[in-house]
């Protein structure tokens, strides 16, 4: 079968339209999830459809896409989803942030600040923020309806008098322009802060059939206390193959001695830091001169 | 010269209606900003930023409502061949088109329901011109303020009172479009 066996980005344009539409309606409601027909995708529920429906739905010929998967473009997750657009869409591809219009991504917002020109696909495996406090759909759309958000605080409080802190470490609830509370996807608590960018972000969840959005610059608050603020937190470390502080770090286990080590999240940050000359604790230059 | 029924659709739809769909969502993603939307022309007075909007976005599932000078044949006709929608009342319609003019009072259309927000009608305005000087525009997509020459400010104030529900506006001129979406708070200048 020949690559022209498919339409231009795989799905059938009465499918983009009705996408397209929710996603239109997504950034007219900042934050709230718009109900959408998922269709089946070449592949299983879990690994992204929601995202690849979002993405295929924006895509035009003249896209480059980036694929990363928690900051990785070259983990399985990536390189399927972007081998999937190169086939049926004909889209270039990079790894560079930078050179990227439209970003698909899963657990993670690039490190390096995104642009006006640039889509920001998140893969959202549950949208809804209150389904682990209220597992019925009825109950928790009348809760949005009724911004009768008190549960998430419970949550939240519970969460310090068990722990001391606010334990929540990815997927922190966000407020969004002050109405929907939502769900940012499974993105570590220290990328919060940058869900206010410039770039136009959409959430697609496939098999729960929701899209939601924020559009640029618009206000996006963690939930908090007073006496207990949102701390956007990370290991305190430096990476160990470019030396970063500022970034948010994977924990690698290097031997059976207990051996570890920290590096970026972000694989094309950290390599283009690295080219131009930062060095951390082992990086092959540092190891030689000790 | 008089349009044909048959002519004025996308010659190459994938791309041209996903061409179109970036200018749209850039559009309301950024109110205020003025994109240029092209690809499909129809019977006049529909200009080919709204002739394109409509084949972009409609389908046998959206009601389209015609208001005032845009509910011809030629257009309805056009409408039949190339997107398949029901022509519908204000109350049903999904999309609605005409001039500000023909389409207020815009308190009939759908706004949603607080369950649904999303159940609400779309607005496409048919303008003489579009410009960057007229109302300030605030809200999410805008970083500071932005200004649109947008027809009347009390209706779209009166909108926003509404949020989450509300109707969603796009303003169409020759082959340019801005948006207003429900959220941005205007004020008059």
């Amino acid at each position: 079968m020949s690559d022209q066996a498919y339409n231009f980005a795989y799905l059938d344009e009465q499918t983009k339209r009705m996408i397209r539409r929710a996603i239109l309606k997504g950034i007219a409601i900042p934050g709230y999830q718009v109900p959408f027909a998922s269709r089946e995708m070449p592949m299983p529920y879990g690994w992204g459809t929601g995202g690849v429906q979002v993405s295929a739905a924006c895509l035009v010929p003249e896209d480059t896409m980036k694929v990363i998967d928690q900051g990785a473009d070259d983990t399985t997750n990536a390189v399927s989803i972007r081998k999937f657009f190169e086939n049926t869409a004909g889209v270039a591809t990079t790894e560079k942030t930078r050179e990227a219009t439209v970003i698909q991504t899963r657990h993670r917002i690039p490190e390096e600040a995104l642009t006006e020109d640039q889509i920001l696909v998140y893969q959202v495996p549950i949208p809804e923020p209150l389904r682990f406090l209220e597992p019925r759909e009825t109950e928790t759309r009348k809760m949005h309806a009724l911004e009768e958000y008190g549960l998430m605080h419970v949550k939240l409080y519970e969460d310090i008098a068990q722990h001391g802190n606010i334990a929540t470490a990815y997927a922190y609830p966000v407020r969004v322009e002050g109405r929907y509370v939502m769900d940012p996807s499974p993105i570590p608590k220290f990328d919060n802060p940058k869900l206010e960018m410039a770039a136009i972000q959409l959430f697609g969840a496939g098999r729960e059939q929701r899209i939601y959005a924020i559009p640029p610059y618009s206000k996006v608050v963690s939930l908090d206390f007073e006496d207990y603020p949102f701390e956007a937190s990370k290991a305190n470390h430096p990476c160990d193959l470019c030396g970063a502080e500022h970034t948010y770090l994977d924990e690698v286990i290097i031997d059976d001695e207990g051996g570890r080590m920290f590096v970026c999240s972000d694989t094309d940050y950290c390599g283009e830091r690295q080219a131009n000359g930062h060095r951390g604790r082992l990086s092959p230059e540092m190891e030689a001169a000790q | 010269m008089t349009h044909d029924t048959l002519t004025g659709g996308f010659t190459e739809a994938p791309q041209q209606s996903a061409r179109a769909f970036r200018a749209l969502m850039n559009a309301l993603a950024r109110p205020g900003s003025i994109e240029k939307i092209t690809g499909a022309s129809g019977p006049a007075p529909l200009s080919v930023a709204a002739a394109t909007t409509l084949l972009t976005l409609c389908d046998g599932e959206t009601p389209i409502h015609l208001a005032g000078d845009h509910d011809t044949d030629a257009i309805r006709q056009w409408i039949a061949f190339h997107i398949g929608a029901p022509i519908a009342s204000r109350s049903e319609a999904m999309f609605a088109l005409g001039t500000w003019q023909a389409l207020t009072p815009i308190t009939d259309f759908p706004i949603g329901t607080p369950e649904y927000p999303d159940r609400s009608a779309t607005l496409i305005v048919e303008m003489d011109a579009l410009s960057n000087i007229g109302a300030t525009l605030r809200g999410p997509g805008i970083q500071t303020s932005a200004q649109l020459s947008l027809p009347e400010t009390t209706a779209f104030q009166q909108n926003r009172l509404l949020f989450p529900m509300g109707v969603d506006c796009y303003f169409t001129s020759g082959t340019r479009i801005a948006a207003l979406p429900r959220a941005i708070k205007v004020e008059a200048n």
